[in-house]
């Protein structure tokens, strides 16, 4: 029995230095990218240009995130790109008007982000309550609510980006944690020295956009609730079975509603970090493909649309391979429709490593 | 003689149709009934009575000697009644201990105030439990996925073991299993009759049923029209009694 044990034991760490390495291509291949980037793109290897990488980033992993929750169940939820559209436009038409009217700039922009907010979950619950109560296919379901959310946010803001916001969005938005001045050696915390006048903030360094804490939150929490809780466990367990989790009484239809109401409420958090940025309420355009480009990444993140696996930090490498592809094309001089050649080979390459080795994950 | 479970006159209809007859029967504790007949002699619907799937029209059950009201499997499942279905309802992509302890997860405190799941204890607990049944599962972080068909019965049996189930229904046990694990299923069977668990176990395998079962009780068109002891019995009147006498004589 002992030399049983210990015979199977060397056989999994064998195998492990392989499977480590395939569970974890999307890595290595990001890895390389960066490398290959860092000879051919023009100013691709600086800090900036890689803060400026994950700053962007922010609302596609939030995106991906929320998909990656709905694909463990066996889900998809194709409304959270047009959700993030309506957050941002309901929460930015709302500050408008209440700023207009005399609000306070603060008081104006918290409603403005519970309205935001309010009005992507609502998006959530209808599409939950659908699958998990009407049994209507997942596909179908968000097809709808992402109907809405384009004619709503379409409705609120007629087609044009709202702006006329309370002033101090993009600070705050696009604010950095530290700023060095090495020549004078000033620094400080979240706004340039004062020492420092504004026409010399090109010789600022800055270190750390405010987004990276947010990110990293956020990735922190959601990896914590998918692989630390009940909640997580049972997100996998739907995803293997319906069957086994409805007779291990998990109340699956009340976890489902979460599920898709979990997904647009991280949509909407996009949208209000989208208007944080941009200090404009902007809808969703119908090519942007938010919610395609999220479900690439998760599924060269290593999930599978079949349901029952997945990760949030292997999401996140997903999302950042596009983004460098997307960035790093650029600056080498390619032509910006390789960007969409890339990323179909990726996904491709992604699904045929599942279907190679479907036990991996 | 005391059961552990007993039904009296169980009626099930489905509109005209009548899939269970008046029919009664007892399984005392540590010994193993089969169940046989034929497909649609009304055995699964049976069992869906007993394990809380479909509700009697008529008759009663008696657990431990108690009438008692089992409107849903969760009733059942509190009760200690435990049914291990054919396709054996396990979670596929999660490994031995998550399925063990699906939708009942022990959790412990992190840094003093996080709830996260305890996954060290339920992996101690099950090595526990699929060693108290004399079962061998290679590395139980391996998914059950990529465990063998008696395996996954394993570990659908230590499920049901571990939350003290009294009373075990289990729905074709050794089908689609290899010869070697069919013999496994059968000695862990014997063994759960050995801990004092009343079992009944559906299957068409005679052979498996001649083996393990203490008595049979042999149902056609939704009547109980034998019930055998094992011993005194032999394949032939079996088969006669699940096809019907009259098919044999035509």
């Amino acid at each position: 029995m002992g030399d049983k044990a210990l015979a199977m034991k060397g056989g999994r760490e064998k195998a492990s230095v392989f499977s480590v390495l395939a569970r974890n291509w999307s890595f290595f291949f990001l890895v390389l990218t960066v490398v290959i980037f860092s000879f051919t793109g023009k100013n691709f290897f600086a800090l900036n240009n890689f803060q400026s990488i994950i700053h962007l980033a922010t609302t596609a992993l939030l995106l991906a995130c929320a998909e990656t929750f709905v694909i463990i169940t066996g889900g998809v939820d194709l409304s959270v790109g047009f959700v993030l559209g309506l957050s941002a436009v309901a929460s930015a038409s709302t500050m408008q008007l209440l700023y207009a009217a005399h609000w306070s700039a603060p008081a104006s922009v918290l409603v403005g982000i519970v309205v935001g907010i309010a009005a992507s979950l609502a998006c959530g619950l209808v599409a939950g309550v659908m699958i998990a109560r009407f049994k209507v296919p997942p596909f179908i379901a968000t097809l709808g609510t992402m109907g809405i959310a384009i004619g709503v946010s379409y409705h609120i803001c007629g087609g044009f980006p709202i702006g006329y916001l309370p002033p101090g969005l993009t600070d705050i938005g696009n604010m950095y944690v530290l700023y060095v001045h090495p020549a004078s050696g000033a620094w400080s915390f979240f706004a340039r020295p004062a020492s420092i006048a504004a026409n010399q903030i090109k010789e600022l360094v800055r270190i750390a956009p405010i987004s990276f804490i947010l990110i990293f939150v956020f990735l922190l929490l959601l990896w914590h609730l998918l692989k630390n809780t009940r909640f997580g466990q049972h997100t996998y367990a739907i995803g293997g079975s319906m069957d086994a989790s409805v007779r291990a009484g998990i109340n699956t239809r009340r976890h489902l509603i979460l599920i898709y109401v979990l997904s647009t409420f991280l949509a909407g958090l996009a949208g209000i970090v989208d208007l944080f940025q941009s200090g404009t309420g902007n809808f969703t355009t119908f090519g942007a493909q938010l919610e395609l480009f999220a479900i690439a990444a998760v599924i060269i993140g290593g999930a599978s649309l079949m349901g029952g696996k997945g990760r949030i930090l292997a999401s996140a490498v997903g999302v950042l391979l596009l983004k460098v592809l997307e960035n790093g094309l650029n600056l080498s001089g390619v032509q910006p429709f390789y960007r969409y050649i890339a990323v179909g080979l990726i996904l491709i390459v992604a699904v045929v490593i599942d279907q190679l080795f479907p036990d991996l994950f | 003689m005391g059961y552990v479970l007993e039904v009296r006159n169980i009626t099930k209809r489905f509109g005209g149709l009548v899939a269970v007859n008046d029919v009664s029967m007892g399984v005392q504790a540590g010994e193993v009934v089969g169940l046989l007949g034929d497909n649609g002699a009304g055995k699964s619907t049976l069992i869906k009575v007993i394990s809380g799937v479909y509700k009697a029209d008529a008759g009663k059950i008696l657990f431990m000697d108690k009438e008692v009201q089992i409107d849903s499997p969760m009733d059942a499942l509190a009760m200690g009644i435990e049914t291990i279905y054919q396709d054996l309802a396990l979670a596929e992509n999660l490994n031995t201990p998550a399925n063990i302890f699906l939708g009942r997860e022990k959790m412990k405190k992190a840094l003093g105030f996080l709830n996260v799941l305890d996954h060290a204890y339920m992996q101690k607990e099950s090595s526990k439990i699929l060693e108290k049944l004399d079962i061998l599962i290679p590395s139980l972080r391996n998914r059950i996925r990529a465990l063998s068909g008696g395996q996954r019965q394993a570990v659908a049996i230590s499920r049901s073991i571990y939350w003290d189930a009294k009373f075990l229904i289990m729905d074709e046990p050794t089908a689609a299993l290899g010869v070697a694990e069919q013999k496994k299923v059968i000695s862990t069977i014997n063994l759960l009759k050995s801990h004092g668990i009343g079992i009944i176990v559906i299957s068409h395998q005679m052979h498996d049923i001649f083996q393990v079962a203490d008595r049979m009780i042999i149902m056609r068109r939704g009547e109980k029209v034998a019930e055998l002891v094992t011993k005194n019995t032999n394949a032939d009147e079996v088969v006669s009694l699940i096809v019907g006498a009259e098919t044999v004589t035509k």
